[in-house]
């Protein structure tokens, strides 16, 4: 837990964004993680996404579960809401909170033990739903919070601290969530800001779940040798697949679109999506190209990253429950709760 | 970039930007932190190293400090330094046992010192504990230079003044008091071993306009401010016209208010913000209600049966970097008085031209900016005797160099041979998250210095006006100070690259970048270098990336996050003391600590 709070003293060129607030006005509480997380870094992504973006503070609703990572959303955008939900349970709650305001956006923190333990059925079930949010896991292959225990994640073979290897199977969120119908699916490093906020801006701009699963090294219990989820193991074996720039709605695109097929997706708001330089054969709205183009190069060892999948097609929650399109806050009380002559009619219909 | 060398003394020193910025590199935070913990009499004395007069100073100083304080790049206002050092003077117990020792035994040496002002002392006050016998000429019955002559009693009073000189004449000095050195020839002929000349910068510059010598209530501000200082002026007409605006000018219209002028004009010829006079200087001429009357240009003295009537002058319209002007009219202003403050000059007529001591066409002295030696052996210069009129805190470095050469002379050393400075690099860290020194940023803004009312203060002539610091403002400066002293210290091999110290940053001074030419590297920071005399600091390749560590040093508030959220300690926060050199006190650069 440092000192002192971060001090007021501020760069005299801090810039100012559209709504004319400074980064330093998407920041949160001190961060009170081990020095060198990779989840503090992951919150300064955020921040500069948000800030990048000129989302009003208060139209931000933050969620998460239990763990390190699920602490973290206390450490940006002080101006929003935030739940801190039980262990797991980050999806159902948001999915109530976005059933009632839509209009909010949603950014859900969880981590892998958070997300792939005890909250995966809730994850699976949101992410069938498309519930319009960012979703991200601060993936570090561990329980941090309850001193490093292997998570579901941990790829077999992975040493722990005290030396012994995990021989369990992991479970990849990337290709869980491409097989039960993902329509938005990243994975990041912590350490790699330049790749990770244009990611979280094009998450915020997706219609529907927005899975990014960012490997977020556990500097106190899995950072060391023979760990497959350390700063160093994954500087090794990063293959970086796309390069994506997040092109905001009334910004022109100016760049030309490199070779190798590379591809732009037009998102719902009229943002686009531009995958600079995708390999070969890589289609980024390719459901199974994507999956085989990731068990080829994850059977090799390497850690697949950038912007893998999209698919802004797809419905989401309030699109396909033909909902009101607004915020239940402002549809007039007489109508969102009609009295009990009109529920009678109603269960009358059913008799 | 080549990587930083922070064991070369400068580095680190200019990160102190006020210690770099002080003539005689006071180290300022160190006597802050010292004040913040009452150490009152520790404050002084570390003063008293490097600037001898701590209390004069702490009234006086020009404090070229205050505009390079880093502070001031972050909230608009420095830290207060030269208030604070008051504060301790102020403060400070009984130190006549903490000052050097005389040594009983002589060395065998003899040196004159000519003039009794801050440069002569300074040199005094080196060489008297190293056993030379100093023999101190002054021209006057009183010590002190232009400090008692020409700094006005409502500025530093005369207890202040006497009581950090006689600190040093009291450590021996045998003082001529009303010798005036009219031969330098004939000093020579004393055989003293070496000869330092500090004799000001005593003449103040004439105005040669028509009926300048047609009355005697014209006056040259030196002059003037002298013969009151001396008693010898008590009163002044009531419409007084200064002419110039630098510091002396504000001495002269300040000292007018007291001695009875009520309509007094400060004239200048150009616009504000191309005055010479220090901003506070102006600043408290002002609250005494002087005005201030930019764009006259002096025409002519206005002298009417024999007596001074006033002055034309000439209305001028400046181009904008007020290099260029146009006349738009003539005016007359009254005038009971006129004093000239239009500046000083250096004058050596008793110093023969045939005796190897050579001048320039300026008919200066040449003197060497590192040995204070002139062009003959043994003889040297300081203080407004060596390059023109500086101020105190020059004096007293000037004295402290000059002093490092007679000794060498005087002990066959070549005076080339200049000593070097050493420094200490010790870590800060007190537990995990827990520094030696209060590292959080205090926001409160500059205190303001209280002054004795206006009415009570024109009473007398020696009543000072600034009251000092009280207690509650003494604790709030000091929390403004941002220990720049206590740096930012890397280890390449450490780092893992996690960013935890980048983002902690408050003011986005890090970065980890490829490797580049500075004026790229400069392009690719967290934040944009927009002050390009901050040095950046550049690490070694780091070990994962081959990246470098870059810091621009120019906004660190060395509040010491970056070191507190770094897993690895590669950051460190270490106080960098510089040790400097003094005559017979060599830095020792064996047992100089580098964590
Ligand atoms: C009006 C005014 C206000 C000032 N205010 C400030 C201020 O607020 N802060 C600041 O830092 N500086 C100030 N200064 C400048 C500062 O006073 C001088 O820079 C400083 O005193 C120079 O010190 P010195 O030792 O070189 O010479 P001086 O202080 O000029 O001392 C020279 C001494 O030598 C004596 N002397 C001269 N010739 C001979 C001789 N032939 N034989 C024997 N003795 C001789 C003189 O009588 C004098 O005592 C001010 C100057 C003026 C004119
Ligand atoms: C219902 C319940 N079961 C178990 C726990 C204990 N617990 C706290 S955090 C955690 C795992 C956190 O792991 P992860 O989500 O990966 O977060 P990290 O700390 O690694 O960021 C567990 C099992 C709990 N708090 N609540
Ligand atoms: S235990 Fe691990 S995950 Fe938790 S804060 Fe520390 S480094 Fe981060
Ligand atoms: S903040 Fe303190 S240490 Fe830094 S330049 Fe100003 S006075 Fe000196
Ligand atoms: S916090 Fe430490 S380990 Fe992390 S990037 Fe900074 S210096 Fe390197
Ligand atoms: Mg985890």
């Amino acid at each position: 837990m440092p000192s002192i709070a971060k001090p007021i003293a501020t760069h005299p060129s801090l810039q100012r964004n559209e709504l004319g607030l400074t980064i330093r006005d998407y920041e949160g509480a001190m961060s009170t993680l081990c020095a060198g997380c990779g989840h503090d870094s992951i919150t300064a992504a955020i921040v500069r996404a948000f800030w990048e973006l000129s989302t009003q503070p208060h139209m931000i609703a933050k969620l998460s579960g239990i763990g390190c990572s699920s602490k973290t959303p206390a450490y940006f955008v002080n101006g929003a809401h935030g739940f801190n939900s039980a262990h797991g349970r980050m999806p159902p709650i948001a999915t109530g909170a976005n059933a009632a305001n839509r209009e909010l956006t949603y950014i859900g923190v969880s981590g892998d033990g958070d997300s792939l333990s005890i909250g995966l059925g809730h994850m699976c079930h949101a992410i069938r739903r498309n519930l319009r949010m960012v979703y991200i896991i601060e993936n570090n292959g561990v329980y941090g919070l309850t001193k490093g225990q292997f998570s579901a994640s941990a790829d077999v073979g992975s040493k722990s601290k005290k030396g012994e290897a995990n021989r369990m199977a992991p479970i990849d969120p990337v290709m869980l969530g491409l097989s039960i119908g993902a329509t938005f699916i990243a994975r990041s490093f912590s350490g790699d800001k330049e790749q990770l906020v244009p990611i979280l801006k094009a998450a915020v701009a997706h219609r529907g779940f927005a899975l990014v699963d960012v490997i977020s090294p556990c500097v106190t219990f899995n950072d060391h040798e023979g760990s497959t989820k350390s700063y160093l193991y994954t500087r090794q074996h990063e293959l970086k697949a796309t390069e994506t720039d997040f092109v905001a709605p009334a910004s022109e695109i100016l760049a030309h679109i490199g070779q190798n097929g590379a591809v732009s997706v037009t998102m719902h708001d009229g943002s686009v999506l531009r995958f600079k330089g995708v390999p070969e054969n890589y289609d980024p709205t390719d459901r199974s190209k994507v999956q085989t183009y990731l068990e080829e190069h994850q059977g090799k060892g390497e850690v697949v990253t950038g912007l893998l999948f999209v698919d802004e097609t797809m419905p989401d929650l309030h699109e396909m429950n033909e909902t009101v399109d607004v915020a239940l806050t402002k549809v007039p009380y007489e109508k969102l709760c009609p009295g009990v002559e009109a529920l009678d009619r109603f269960q009358e219909d059913f008799r | 970039m080549k990587p930083t060398d922070v064991h070369n003394p400068n580095y680190y020193h200019k990160v102190v930007d006020c210690q770099w910025a002080c003539p005689a590199h006071t180290n300022v935070p160190e006597y802050i932190r010292l004040i913040a913990q009452g150490r009152y009499t520790d404050a002084y004395m570390l003063n008293r190293e490097s600037n001898v007069f701590p209390a004069i100073l702490g009234r006086t100083c020009d404090r070229p400090c205050e505009p390079a304080c880093r502070r001031g790049r972050l909230d608009g206002k420095p830290v207060a330094i030269c208030r604070l050092k008051r504060v301790a003077a102020d403060l400070r117990d009984d130190i006549s046992d903490r000052l050097p020792k005389i040594p009983s035994k002589k060395n065998g040496k003899r040196v004159a010192l000519i003039g009794a002002g801050p440069a002569s002392l300074t040199v005094a006050n080196d060489l008297m504990p190293l056993g030379y016998e100093v023999v101190m000429f002054e021209k006057y019955d009183k010590p002190g230079g232009l400090m008692r002559t020409n700094i006005p009693a409502f500025r530093l009073p005369e207890a202040v003044l006497m009581d950090e000189i006689n600190q040093i004449l009291n450590m021996g000095v045998d003082i001529r008091y009303n010798t005036p050195i009219e031969s330098m020839k004939a000093l020579l002929a004393e055989n003293f071993d070496a000869i330092f000349v500090g004799t000001g910068a005593p003449r103040g510059k004439e105005l040669e306009l028509p009926g300048r010598h047609d009355t005697n209530r014209i006056h040259i501000g030196i002059d003037w401010l002298e013969s009151i200082a001396f008693g010898h002026t008590d009163s002044v007409g009531e419409k007084v016209l200064i002419i110039g605006v630098g510091n002396t000018s504000m001495d002269c219209c300040r000292s007018s208010c007291r001695l009875g002028g009520k309509d007094i004009k400060v004239m200048a010829r150009r616009p504000r913000g191309f005055f010479k006079a220090s901003p506070w200087e102006l600043e408290d001429a002002e609250e005494e209600n002087v005005e201030i009357l930019v764009n006259h240009a002096p025409l002519r003295f206005v002298i009417e049966n024999g007596k001074l009537i006033g002055m034309d002058f000439e209305r001028l319209e400046w181009d904008k970097g007020a290099k260029k002007s146009t006349t738009i009219d003539t005016i007359f202003l009254p005038a009971d008085d006129v004093i000239l403050a239009i500046g000083q000059e250096n004058s050596f007529p008793w110093i023969e031209r045939d005796i190897g001591i050579e001048f320039d066409k300026w008919d200066m002295p040449t003197v060497d900016e590192k040995t204070m030696q002139c062009t003959r052996e043994g003889i040297f210069f300081g203080g407004d005797a060596a390059w023109g009129p500086k101020n105190i805190i020059w004096a007293a470095e000037h004295g402290h160099q000059a002093a490092i050469s007679i000794h060498n002379y005087c002990q066959g050393v070549p005076v080339t041979e200049r000593l070097p400075q050493g420094t200490n690099l010790i870590s800060q860290k007190m537990g995990l998250s827990e520094w030696s020194y209060h590292n959080d940023y205090n926001p409160a803004a500059r205190q303001k210095m209280r002054h004795v009312d206006l009415v009570e203060r024109f009473k007398r002539m020696n009543i000072e006006v600034e009251l000092g610091f009280s207690a509650e403002q003494t604790a709030r400066e000091v929390q403004r100070c941002l220990n720049c002293d206590i740096e930012t210290d890397f280890t390449a091999a450490r780092c893992i690259e996690c960013d935890a110290c980048i983002d902690v940053c408050p003011v986005q001074c890090l970065t980890i970048a490829r490797d580049g030419e500075e004026d790229d590297l400069r392009k690719r920071l967290s934040a944009p270098a927009i002050n390009l005399t901050q040095d950046l600091y550049v690490s070694a390749p780091l070990p994962q990336t081959a990246r470098i560590m870059a810091k621009d040093e120019d906004l660190c508030v060395h509040c010491g996050l970056c070191a507190e959220r770094c897993p690895t300690a590669a950051w460190d926060m270490q106080k960098f003391e510089l040790l400097i050199p003094y005559a017979g006190r060599p830095v020792n650069i064996e047992s100089c600590v580098l964590a």
